[in-house]
């Protein structure tokens, strides 16, 4: 900021009021995460009457055991694991390529092409459509349903190609043409080495997108061994608890089972699943923060 | 020097002298890596709509989107004259507005805040700590409010009953459900949306302040006729973005927190074409509802721009 000759009687108090909003807007954000944590390792009894209110309290590490020791939940992470890391091959694959090739102005038809992917951003088939689409295709129950139709992004194709054509000089590609250097081979020896930021930042954002997603995988696949994380959370954090809780209808499945003779076990196995689930992105989270915010920044440079 | 003055001058030429079969030619691996994306497009984005035509027949699955009856509008008469359309259109658009009403300045007002604080440890603390919550799934999210929501133990509830207050039953009573959308909506992503604007700020003239400061302008009065003029343009794009998906809020986190009791209060468009589609297999009848849905999410964004451009001279096109 502008460095003042002197600040009057006003600025400090405007400034102090900032300091006192940015104070609560952290606290109102960071207090339901550590008291998650907290709840996660302490004695359910304090947690549910209310005597666990910030830092853990009869620690107990059961919830972790109990998650660890469900195999569906074990399942369920490997699947996300594989569907994220094929996921996430798959666009880089399909949106570094052609984002390159919409950045440069040589291209003949790129505002064509432009045109053709901008405007599935705008209208789209719905709903129905896509899933008879997919049924069609005879991908229901397969991996495939769950990354062949989010293989790339409109946003993060204009984000990489905003990235490829304020960094990558004209002059480099015209002097590797004048050398003789193909296409093929300009991009994956000059443009790609170059271009580390946005393949990070690429590979975070779909990342992030496979780990966390769940309704894909809610109307694509009915085998539940090949169910992703968020599937068994869904079913352990919003199924059972609804059913238990707001219409006392009977529930199946072995949580449930652990609910209903111990009502307390399945509030630490609550806890501790946010956590294990939600821990992977919030602990690499602030080391890759940098990037996440230079994607976001380079897609607002041109709307 | 002068060799680079040749070699643009040796590439302006070849582009120019070119016929455009040539420069085609020339770049023919650019179409190569252009392939998977326009095809994948055209699979997956271009063959739903393709089987959009269902809206407007009696789909038969033995006989596939070509070979079913034609019924003409039908199902759209049908969905316009139902008793629930008016409760649909109300919840869709009120959330909505609710949603855009309070989410929508809450980043702008934080962005701003951020601004005005010294770079420090402070202000990277708070930064990192309110980005969090965007990277929370959204069945995570939901899994956190029905905990924190829950009658007898949740932490909400009982830091309610804290103050003396008599708390809701938030998930149950239709009443709240709104709100609650809203605020978990809120908690979830103001900070992650003060970046966009945060990148605006950044281009701000320190020249601007300078001459400012010298004429006497306060802090709050340099934010309010400098700092915040500066970001309207990206204030005007978000808008229009924001207000283009009007129809197609949160549909995930809604279907999630959605139960018997809340319904009335909690049932969107998205989520009856869900329902009526896949659970009942209604195919036709909630492709036509969701193609109602696209035309209007259309609608709003082309009139949106275009006010925009005739008002502010900022639009998406």
């Amino acid at each position: 900021m502008v460095t003042t000759l002197k600040e009057s009687r006003g600025d400090k108090w405007f400034l102090v009021s900032t300091y006192i909003y940015l104070c609560l807007a952290l606290i109102v954000v960071v207090y339901p995460l550590i008291y998650i944590l907290s709840a996660s390792i302490s004695s359910p009894q304090d947690v549910n009457s209310g005597a666990m209110w910030l830092f853990p309290k009869n620690l107990t590490l059961d919830g972790y055991k109990l998650v660890f020791e469900n195999p569906k939940i074990w399942n369920g992470y490997m699947n996300t694991i594989i569907y994220t890391a094929l996921g996430t091959l798959l666009n880089l694959a399909v949106t570094l390529p052609a984002s390159y090739a919409l950045s440069r102005s040589d291209f003949v038809g790129r505002q064509l092409f432009m045109g053709f992917i901008l405007f599935t951003m705008f209208f789209s088939g719905g709903l129905v459509p896509s899933y008879l689409l997919i049924k069609n295709l005879g991908l229901i129950n397969s991996m495939g349903a769950l990354i062949l139709p989010v293989a790339a992004s409109v946003w993060n194709i204009v984000v990489a190609r905003t990235f490829f054509q304020s960094t990558i000089p004209k002059e480099l590609q015209e002097a590797a043409h004048i050398d003789g250097c193909t296409n093929l081979r300009l991009f994956i020896r000059i443009i790609l080495p170059l271009s580390a930021p946005i393949v990070a930042v690429m590979a975070l954002f779909y990342g992030v997108g496979h780990w966390n997603s769940y309704f894909p995988s809610l109307i694509y696949l009915n085998d539940e061994s090949k169910y992703p994380l968020q599937m068994v959370l869904r079913q352990i954090l919003v199924l059972q608890e609804m059913s238990a809780e707001t219409t006392g209808a009977a529930i199946n499945g072995e949580v449930a089972m652990a609910m209903n003779s111990k009502a307390e076990t399945a509030s630490l196995i609550k806890y501790g699943v946010i956590v294990v689930s939600t821990l992977p992105i919030i602990a690499v989270y602030p080391f890759l923060q940098r990037y996440f915010v230079q994607g976001v920044m380079i897609g607002s440079v041109k709307g | 020097m002068k060799g680079k003055r040749q070699l643009t001058a040796v590439s302006g030429n070849h582009l120019k002298n070119k016929s455009l079969g040539k420069r085609i030619w020339q770049n023919w691996e650019l179409y190569l890596f252009m392939a998977p994306a326009l095809l994948y497009f055209l699979v997956f984005h271009y063959g739903p709509m393709y089987g959009i035509q269902i809206a407007f027949k009696n789909f038969i699955p033995s006989k596939g989107i070509t070979g079913s009856p034609w019924v003409g509008f039908e199902h759209f008469e049908r969905f316009f004259n139902s008793y629930y359309f008016w409760d649909l259109l109300w919840n869709t658009f009120s959330i909505s507005f609710y949603e855009l009403a309070i989410g929508f300045p809450l980043p702008i007002i934080l962005a701003l805040a951020f601004n005005e604080v010294r770079n420090g440890p402070f202000k990277k603390t708070v930064q990192t700590v309110t980005y969090a919550p965007h990277f929370i799934s959204v069945v995570v999210m939901a899994g956190m409010i029905i905990t924190f929501l829950s009658p007898s133990t949740g932490m909400i509830v009982r830091f309610i009953e804290l103050l003396g207050m008599e708390p809701a039953a938030f998930l149950t009573d239709p009443a709240w459900f709104k709100t609650v959308y809203v605020l978990s909506g809120v908690w979830q992503s103001t900070g992650w949306g003060t970046i966009i604007y945060l990148a605006a700020l950044s281009g701000v003239d320190p020249q601007l302040h300078e001459a400012a400061i010298v004429d006497g302008a306060s802090r709050f009065k340099r934010m309010l006729h400098i700092n915040l003029p500066t970001i309207v343009p990206t204030i005007t794009i978000m808008l229009i973005l924001n207000m283009g998906n009007i129809l197609g809020l949160g549909f995930e986190k809604i279907l999630l927190l959605q139960n018997s009791l809340n319904m009335e209060a909690s049932d969107v468009i998205s989520t009856y074409v869900y329902r009526a589609g896949l659970v009942n297999a209604q195919y036709s009848f909630s492709t036509a509802v969701g193609l109602f849905n696209s035309v209007v999410n259309v609608i709003l964004l082309v009139t949106v721009n275009k006010i925009a451009k005739r008002t502010s001279e900022n639009s998406l096109w």
